[in-house]
């Protein structure tokens, strides 16, 4: 673990987006301290306000304050992205790990519907999930969390397969330990690296949907102080205010960068043989 | 025009690392005779390989690397050439055979190929003329149905089939040396004389130079016309095969003639004790003094320097030649136990 | 190579098969009702019945999904009652557009992506690697949707060099059409680049470490010939199995990209059948897109087995 650690940080802009991350964390739970007005708050009177003292960010079209409207937000990009992958993680692992331990059909028929999941465009499929789902927050989470089952369950299926025949779990085998606790106690924590580097990735592909289908009025509604719906909304106001829709993006970019970054690092970190090749 | 084509004198590799300064070669001397089959042995880690490629300029252009002294080839100095005009000799006039054949063919190319490159990029050879010689190259190191082996690629070919490969590309514009870097440790033993034989026979027709880089004495019993034996960056001994196997000077040379067996002697074997040192901190004085057994107050103040013993072209590196052979015959060890015979 | 390409075509067929699977009944799913949306205001009871029964849709899902699939294999996808046309008329007309901005884009991508990779690579720890490094992670990290808009702002808004938004067909004007391609075109290229870029990368790294590289250096082979035909086709082939992958997601951008852009594409297209309620033009376009992703792999494959021999068998 301190190994882990002392890799990780030698690599400094993977640092810096712990750094980010942690940040993003912090703001979400303390949104309402660090925003100054309320982000649901209309004033005809301050409307298309560009950036001041009173509006760091300025305000959109219906004076609502935008830096405030970005903190609030950073609460709605985390929890669908830790939701959505949560749901991913929890339901890939299971279908990857059940299909490479039982093998046979049960691998066959998986992996084919792993295959072809992975041939929709992630945006396409969640655009499909949402229609059928009808639009909304937790529709939303439902939705990226299905799209990306399949990468898990592909890693956590690769994973268990390379040790499923190591000596070790033939030799839990041969002393009559049984599946499930096999696979709970020997398998699972083998394959935890890979899996937590790819929560971290998804985390920033979640970030990416969410705004992305919001951006295309498929997400949460539309006062929702949602990163993408700002920038959907500002796009329209672009000529008399770009505040609004550029700073909504900086916020995305940031987020997704910054978990990028430390997936990657924690990539590097984790992987031993990769580890030797960089220094 | 002297009957030397390479002179090396002073060479020196110094590798600068974090933790300090890797003294991979620290001063070596040899000379290659044309046509001849020169042996470089010791153990791996010795630096003959290093040496090999500080020749060739292939370690040099980082700045951690340091390679220092001359290599003269023709008179010329190919250290002070300009990365350009190394380009010219290499694989023209000095050609390398590496190691491995399974990692040293290009598996994006069939061998054909590879080889036909040879005389395009050094003789502006036409495309047709250039496979032509490559076919012709296949067919000179004994690969069967030469015209379609060209159009196959290297995973298609046997490891010993390989390795010829690489014997044909590095022949492949008639060179006047080639550095052959331990080509025969990644074979089957049989392949091993298979290549063996085919290198002597190509050095008989061509009258190509071979330097012979091994950590095997066998090979060097069966190929080479000399010796240099290397020890922690330094060359200890240099003589003719008959000067080296019969009679050795050097322990260290004693000590590794020792260690393999040989037809006709039924000693047990004796194994060098310890290891080399530590080529970033080196000893003063003599490198072997930690394993010699014969070991004296001089060795460990002093370096002793490659002198003539017995005849001009017989030459060794130990203190010694100076105060006398030490008693009894080669390779005496102070545990050896006499009556201990098999 | 013949068995090969064939190997792989049989392989795709399953996955086809799934894909048209999902494709039917995830929009079956999808609520609201294709007739009444059809109807609008003239629905009656007695038309919808009629309509249900000319479509077939009074039969059961199973039978349905047998007759449509029936119907896909003879070219019939249906007809779309948001275009008015058959569905594969509206999809065909609308192709060449998602097509022109597809190859676009990934030409961009490859064209950045494989010099600086290289470059990168060579210079490994230098200020330009990690200069590039950082571009890198940035190029996957924003948005497309963002960053269309910003180039909108900035290069057609502001600096007016192109315009904002529209397509102009390759056959009025050459030049035109380039112009209204090339803002979406980049804001879609720019991930796939920065992918691809990073692969390069660390590809060339690997490769370069070879000894069949060092072996071309003791050929005499000068720098230059040794990265373009020694190095980079061999490091190149995971870069192809990655600008593979990558194009499907560029399939999915396409629907933001040419929404923002107002590029009349299959991408806006499906976009319009989802919020319409046209079941088989949506049917359609997903068929149509997720087939793509399938055939465009299926090509990367071929393109792999001439990059590496060792792939044939």
């Amino acid at each position: 673990m301190s190994d882990i650690w002392y890799q990780f940080k030698k690599n400094k802009i993977a640092l810096f987006g712990l750094f980010m991350t942690t940040a993003f964390i912090i703001a979400a739970i303390v949104a309402p301290l660090l925003a100054p007005y309320d982000p649901y708050k209309m004033s005809g009177a301050e409307s298309l306000a560009g950036p001041s003292m009173a509006h760091w960010l300025g305000t959109d079209q219906f004076g609502r304050d935008i830096w405030s409207r970005i903190i609030y937000g950073t609460r709605i990009s985390l929890k669908v992205g830790i939701i959505s992958v949560g749901i991913s993680l929890v339901v890939g692992t299971l279908i990857g790990v059940v299909a490479a331990y039982y093998g046979k059909w049960v691998d066959s028929v998986l992996s084919r519907l792993t295959d072809v999941m992975f041939s929709f465009p992630d945006i396409l499929l969640a655009l499909v999930i949402m229609a059928i789902l009808g639009p909304s927050l937790t529709n939303l989470m439902i939705a990226i969390g299905i799209v990306y089952t399949p990468i898990f369950a592909r890693i956590a299926r690769g994973a268990v397969l390379t040790i499923k025949n190591a000596l070790f779990i033939e030799a839990a085998k041969s002393m009559g330990i049984s599946n499930v606790k096999i696979m709970w106690k020997h398998i699972l924590p083998n394959s935890l690296a890979p899996l937590i580097v790819q929560v971290t990735l998804s985390l920033a592909f979640a970030i990416l949907a969410e705004a992305a289908l919001s951006f295309l009025g498929l997400g949460a509604s539309p006062d929702t102080p949602s990163w993408g719906i700002m920038l959907s909304e500002g796009k329209n106001w672009m000529e008399q205010a770009w505040w609004i829709a550029v700073f909504p993006g900086i916020a995305i970019t940031l987020a997704v960068f910054s978990f990028n970054v430390m997936g990657d690092g924690l990539r590097d970190a984790l992987d031993p043989k990769l580890k030797n090749e960089s220094s | 025009m002297s009957e030397y084509i390479m002179e090396v004198n002073d060479l020196k590799t110094h590798f600068h690392t974090k933790t300090g300064v890797v003294k991979a070669v620290d001063g070596v001397n040899f000379k290659v005779k044309k046509g001849e089959i020169l042996g470089i042995v010791g153990e791996s880690g010795c630096g003959k390989s290093v040496t090999s490629q500080s020749i060739m300029r292939l370690v040099g252009s980082k700045s951690s690397e340091h390679v220092s002294g001359e290599v003269r080839y023709h008179g010329e100095d190919l250290l002070l050439k300009t990365e350009r005009e190394m380009e010219k000799i290499r694989g023209k006039d000095i050609s390398m055979v590496f190691q491995d054949p399974m990692t040293s063919l290009n598996p994006a190319y069939n061998v054909g190929t590879q080889i036909a490159e040879m005389p395009e990029i050094h003789e502006k050879k036409p495309k047709k003329a250039a496979w032509k010689r490559a076919v012709e190259m296949l067919t000179k190191v004994g690969i069967p149905s030469s015209e379609k082996r060209a159009h196959q690629y290297p995973h298609q070919y046997s490891g010993g089939m390989r390795q010829r490969g690489v014997i044909a590309m590095s022949l492949a514009c008639d060179p006047d040396l080639i550095i052959a870097d331990e080509p025969t440790t990644a074979l089957d033993v049989t392949i091993q004389a298979q290549v063996l034989d085919l290198l002597r026979k190509l050095r008989d027709d061509t009258g190509t130079a071979i330097m012979m880089i091994t950590h095997d004495l066998g090979v060097v019993a069966e190929l080479c016309d000399r010796v240099a034996v290397m020890y922690a960056g330094k060359i200890v001994e240099e003589g003719t095969i008959e000067d080296i196997f019969d009679r050795p000077k050097h322990p260290y040379t004693k000590g590794l003639l020792n260690s393999v067996p040989r037809p006709g002697r039924r000693e047990r074997l004796q194994p060098i004790e310890g290891q080399p040192p530590n080529l970033q901190n080196l000893p003063q004085g003599c490198r072997f003094q930690d394993r010699c057994p014969f070991v004296m107050d001089k060795c460990l103040a002093q370096q002793p320097e490659l002198l003539p013993a017995e005849s001009e072209q017989h030459t060794v590196a130990c203190w010694l030649e100076e105060e006398g052979q030490p008693d009894g015959d080669r390779g005496t060890r102070k545990n050896r136990q006499p009556e201990e015979a098999l | 190579m013949i068995s090969y390409i064939i190997k792989r075509l049989l392989i795709s067929i399953p996955v086809l098969f799934g894909i048209s699977i999902l494709a039917f009944f995830l929009v079956r799913l999808v609520p609201g009702d294709t007739v009444t949306a059809m109807l609008g205001n003239n629905y009656t009871p007695e038309r919808a019945e009629a309509l249900r029964a000319k479509y077939g849709l009074d039969e059961s899902v199973l039978t349905q999904y047998v007759l449509w699939l029936k119907n896909v294999l003879q070219g019939d996808f249906g007809y779309s009652h948001f275009t008015n046309t058959p569905v594969l008329q509206a999809i065909l007309i609308r192709l060449p557009i998602t097509i022109e901005l597809a190859v676009l884009s990934v030409v961009i991508a490859v064209i950045l992506a494989i010099p600086l990779g290289t470059i990168s690579a060579l210079k490994r720890n230098s200020k330009f690697d990690y200069g590039a490094s950082f571009a890198g992670m940035l190029g996957i990290s924003i948005p497309n949707f963002w960053l269309g808009t910003l180039m909108i702002l900035f290069f057609s808004l502001y600096a007016g060099w192109f315009p904002s938004g529209g397509f102009v067909g390759l056959y009025e004007s050459v030049w035109g059409n380039l112009r209204s391609m090339i803002l979406p075109a980049i804001a879609l290229g720019t991930a796939v680049g920065a992918v691809a870029m990073r692969m390069t990368r660390s590809s060339m790294l690997e490769v370069t470490n070879q000894d069949y590289i060092k072996m071309a250096r003791a050929k005499g082979v000068s720098k230059r010939r040794m990265i373009m035909r020694h190095a980079l086709k061999n490091a190149l082939v995971p870069v192809v199995t990655v600008l593979g992958i990558q194009t499907g997601y560029l399939l999915g951008g396409s629907v933001v990209v040419e929404q923002i852009f107002g590029l009349p594409g299959v991408g806006q297209l499906s976009l319009q059948a989802i919020t319409n309620r046209d079941y088989a033009l949506l049917q359609g376009t997903i068929l149509f897109i997720a087939s793509a992703f399938v055939i465009i792999n299926l090509i990367v494959d071929i393109i792999y087995g001439f990059l590496d021999p060792q792939i044939r068998y």
